[in-house]
């Protein structure tokens, strides 16, 4: 509960309808005018808010009017506030933050794709999440069906701002890439190498995940959640769990979120240690990349030992996780975590030793804090550039709430940096397994759960390897999901490249990129 | 360098022995579910509780039509924690391979008791794919010809075409030294325009159908394609919807389906291997 919404409700006076707290997490401040400007502008400039998400649902069938959300979190509470407002059904619009706040440019042209309502005074209200091929439809309203086969369409084509003058000239790459990652387009402007800049075309890989969600029952969408970035797997079913355990007030075993913090911590481990050698790939350090995908190689093993799954998945479910471990399985766990420690010391210092590597990689890429700060940068991106973030320490969950947390903080912001934030997370995480495996391992894996009241709604945050992953859902009749939004780090982040990669020179954008690593799927949903 | 070699002796060769040595894998990684049809009392609650509708039950006039489709199957091993009588057994099967749609599904018929279990089995046939391919298979007629000229090198341009990515990190693993696919003269290559092999992951999502045909077009022939994962196989847990247009043979055609969610990079050698006639189709669910 939000130590001061007495004193923000009297600061807000007259524009707030009402105020409810549905568990601890979250607080629900709706709005009595649809525009959420003055109240926005209160909330950063006098309690340091930070807009974290901002999201639409359709409840034209149950309140007569579309509800715009924005999730704000405040430093030093770890509960979230929801500033609802009421949007009307026959004209729907509202109010467009991005100039203030250009992190919500992608979110807010999002609901405009997805729910049809405009965002007033958008700085550049173009497609996003929709391409060039669709006629004008709003997936995401309740009258859209699913299934709907969508003719064939040709639309106006997407401009891409022109690069102009002597010497410059355009790259367009993707959304069929060279290595073996995700779809995406980049278009280049570069005056010899140097880039001059960098536009961005996503959403290649749009499923139509969310719309999938509505109507599901909620056992079955762990496995859709499972599936929205296939990195974090593991995080993003904890987080659609967690969610839906917080909307049915269903209590984890204390077995449960110990296992589900060291598959978390695993998740985190692996993705870190294939990224830095990634990096050392990108800049033509092929044998630390090697050492680090065997490195990787052994946590995937150990993956399976746990969960039957490479990827963690099928573990986790509503209530807790499937089954518990037994004793082989965790010595497996115990000797693989120990062995993997001096592993990792070996790798580390192959590459920070390596002054070529080193010389690659400092000030390349920078993001500097400001920019992280106005386009809303998280996790791994974000503490390289000074911001300290990280949802483990500020939204404890799991068994999270048991440790310290202190995560690494550079003000560098370059690719190095990046490089090192990881560096420092994984004996990190390492720590926390071990902390765990001390613990006891003992108990019931799941709490049971009969009927969710239907309407019950519920925020849940994870800090995935990326950073802030956050799921918000809405639980209609038979334990059926009625809405369920997600937002995936890679969606705060694909921005801070474009700034980062500048005055860059063309070869090094490959490891600026890898620097990030960001999930298109997780983007796209 | 005294440093890099130092590290390159410390670890020694780590590639597997794989596929001449059995492969080495965990007690509980989760395979092929194994269906018992006789002993299969009652389909109903599998159907009920598989993510993908894998296993799906209609009753017709007393008649249980169940048809499985490992095609569809994320290997969640839902349906054998659901089947008290043991009918299915979750196996670590993982070589599943098959060079036609059809050879990953099952249709059962079982006569029905009151209660709704089932009595006796009618029969099992080799299913019918739920959804036909939109386009035909290219390299059949010229499989001989292909084994020829590509059996013994082999460039793959990877497309993801709308994948979770988890497809990705294990295909990247082939590339790794524990797996290192470059010992059988298979390498992934960075255009079409020098790959003899598409490998295509994920569900077709509406956005990337066009890029998917252009990238076929742009591969010259004689041309392979491998659908990976349930997605690229199906459409997977998103299915045919809006946005997606199911899997990728929907939209080129297919060689080989290589089934997992995602495939492990065992299997993921196999059905490459297969498509270019070095290892043998392991996979007969109807015999």
């Amino acid at each position: 509960m939000l130590s001061f919404i007495e004193s923000l409700a009297h600061r807000l006076g007259g524009q707030v309808e009402r105020v409810a707290a549905r568990n601890e997490h979250e607080v629900y401040l709706q709005l009595r005018d649809a525009d959420s400007r003055p109240a926005i502008s209160i909330l950063r400039s006098e309690y340091q808010g930070r807009v974290a998400s901002v999201f639409a649902e359709d409840r034209r069938s149950a309140d007569a009017c579309f509800f715009v959300y924005h999730v704000i979190e405040f430093p030093g509470d770890p509960a979230y506030l929801l500033l609802s407002t009421r949007i009307d059904h026959t004209d729907p619009h509202f109010p467009s933050h991005s100039v203030d706040i250009p992190a919500l440019n992608w979110q807010e042209r999002e609901i405009q794709d997805m729910f049809g309502i405009q965002s007033d005074d958008h700085p550049n209200p173009r497609r996003v999440a929709l391409h060039d091929n669709w006629p004008d439809v709003h997936p995401l309203r309740k009258e859209f069906s699913l299934t709907t086969v969508l003719p064939e369409f040709e639309g106006e084509r997407h401009i891409y701002r022109p690069a102009l003058g002597e010497g410059v000239f355009q790259i367009p790459v993707g959304p069929v890439h060279a290595g073996i990652i995700e779809p995406g387009h980049f278009s280049f402007a570069v005056a010899g190498e140097p880039i001059l800049y960098l536009q961005l075309r996503m959403f290649y890989t749009h499923k139509g995940t969310e719309k999938l969600f509505e109507g599901m029952p909620v056992e079955r969408a762990v496995f859709l959640a499972e599936s929205i970035s296939g990195d974090s797997s593991f995080s993003h079913g904890t987080a659609f769990c967690q969610a839906v355990e917080r909307a049915g007030a269903i209590e984890l075993p204390l077995l449960a979120a110990r296992m589900r913090t060291i598959l978390l911590e695993l998740e985190r481990v692996y993705n870190h240690v294939a990224d830095i050698g990634a990096i050392a790939t990108d800049v033509g350090f092929g044998i630390a990349n090697a050492h680090a995908s065997r490195l990787r190689e052994m946590i995937f093993g150990l993956n399976e030992v746990l969960t039957g799954n490479r990827l963690l998945r099928g573990m986790v479910r509503v209530g807790g996780v499937r089954r518990a471990w037994n004793e082989s399985q965790l010595s497996a766990l115990r000797l693989t975590v120990h062995g993997f420690e001096s592993e990792f010391r070996h790798l580390v210092d192959l590459i920070v030793s390596s002054d070529s590597t080193r010389d690659r990689l400092e000030r390349t890429g920078v993001l500097r804090l400001e920019k992280a700060r106005d386009l809303g940068i998280v996790g791994v991106a974000g503490r390289a550039s000074g911001i300290d973030l990280d949802v483990r320490r500020d939204h404890p969950y799991a068994a999270y709430g048991d440790f310290e947390i202190h995560p690494p903080v550079y003000d560098g912001g370059d690719v190095w940096h990046r490089m090192q934030v990881r560096i420092d997370e994984v004996p990190a995480s390492l720590n926390i397994i071990s902390a765990l495996l001390d613990s006891d391992l003992h108990g019931e894996p799941c709490t049971p759960f009969d009927r969710i009241a239907p309407d019950s709604c519920a925020l849940s945050s994870v800090e995935g390897w990326r950073g802030e992953i956050m799921h918000w859902i809405r639980v209609g009749a038979d334990n059926r999901l009625e809405r369920c939004k997600i937002k995936d780090p890679s969606l705060n982040n694909w921005p801070a490249l474009v700034e980062a990669v500048q005055g860059n020179i063309i070869p090094d954008f490959p490891v600026i990129n890898k620097s990030f690593n960001l999930s298109y799927s997780g983007t796209d949903r | 360098m005294f440093k890099i070699l130092n590290e390159t002796f410390r670890t020694g060769i780590v590639t597997t022995g794989y596929p001449a040595a059995a492969a080495d894998i965990a007690a509980g990684f989760r395979g092929l579910p194994r269906i018992d049809f006789p002993a299969w009392r009652d389909a109903r609650p599998a159907a009920e509780v598989c993510p993908t509708d894998a296993i799906s039950a209609v009753d017709l006039g007393g008649v249980r039509d169940v048809t499985v489709d490992y095609g569809l199957c994320v290997f969640c091993g839902l349906c054998a924690e659901a089947t008290p009588e043991g009918a299915i057994q979750i196996t670590p099967e993982f070589e599943l391979a098959v060079e036609h749609r059809q050879e990953l599904i099952l249709s059962a018929h079982y006569g029905l008791n009151e209660d709704g279990s089932h009595r006796d089995l009618i029969s099992v046939r080799p299913g019918a794919a739920a959804v036909e391919p939109a386009a035909e298979r290219a390299g059949r007629k010229l499989k001989e010809q292909i084994s020829a000229t590509l059996g013994r090198s082999l460039a793959i341009r990877e497309v993801d075409a709308g994948s979770c990515n988890g497809c990705e990190l294990e295909i990247h693993a082939l590339n790794n030294p524990i797996y290192d696919i470059e010992r059988f003269g298979v390498h992934f290559v960075a255009s079409p325009r020098h790959a003899d092999m598409l490998l295509v992951t994920g569900p077709v999502t509406r956005n990337m159908e066009v890029a998917l045909k252009k990238t076929y077009l742009a591969t010259p022939e004689p041309r392979l394609v491998v659908a990976v994962g349930a997605c690229g196989i199906s459409g997977g847990i998103f299915g045919r919807n809006y946005a997606s247009l199911g899997g990728a043979d929907q939209v080129v055609p297919v060689d080989v389906y290589i089934p997992g969610c995602p495939p492990r990079p065992q299997a993921l050698l196999q059905g490459i291997l297969m498509a270019i006639g070095r290892m043998k189709q392991a996979l007969h669910l109807s015999t």
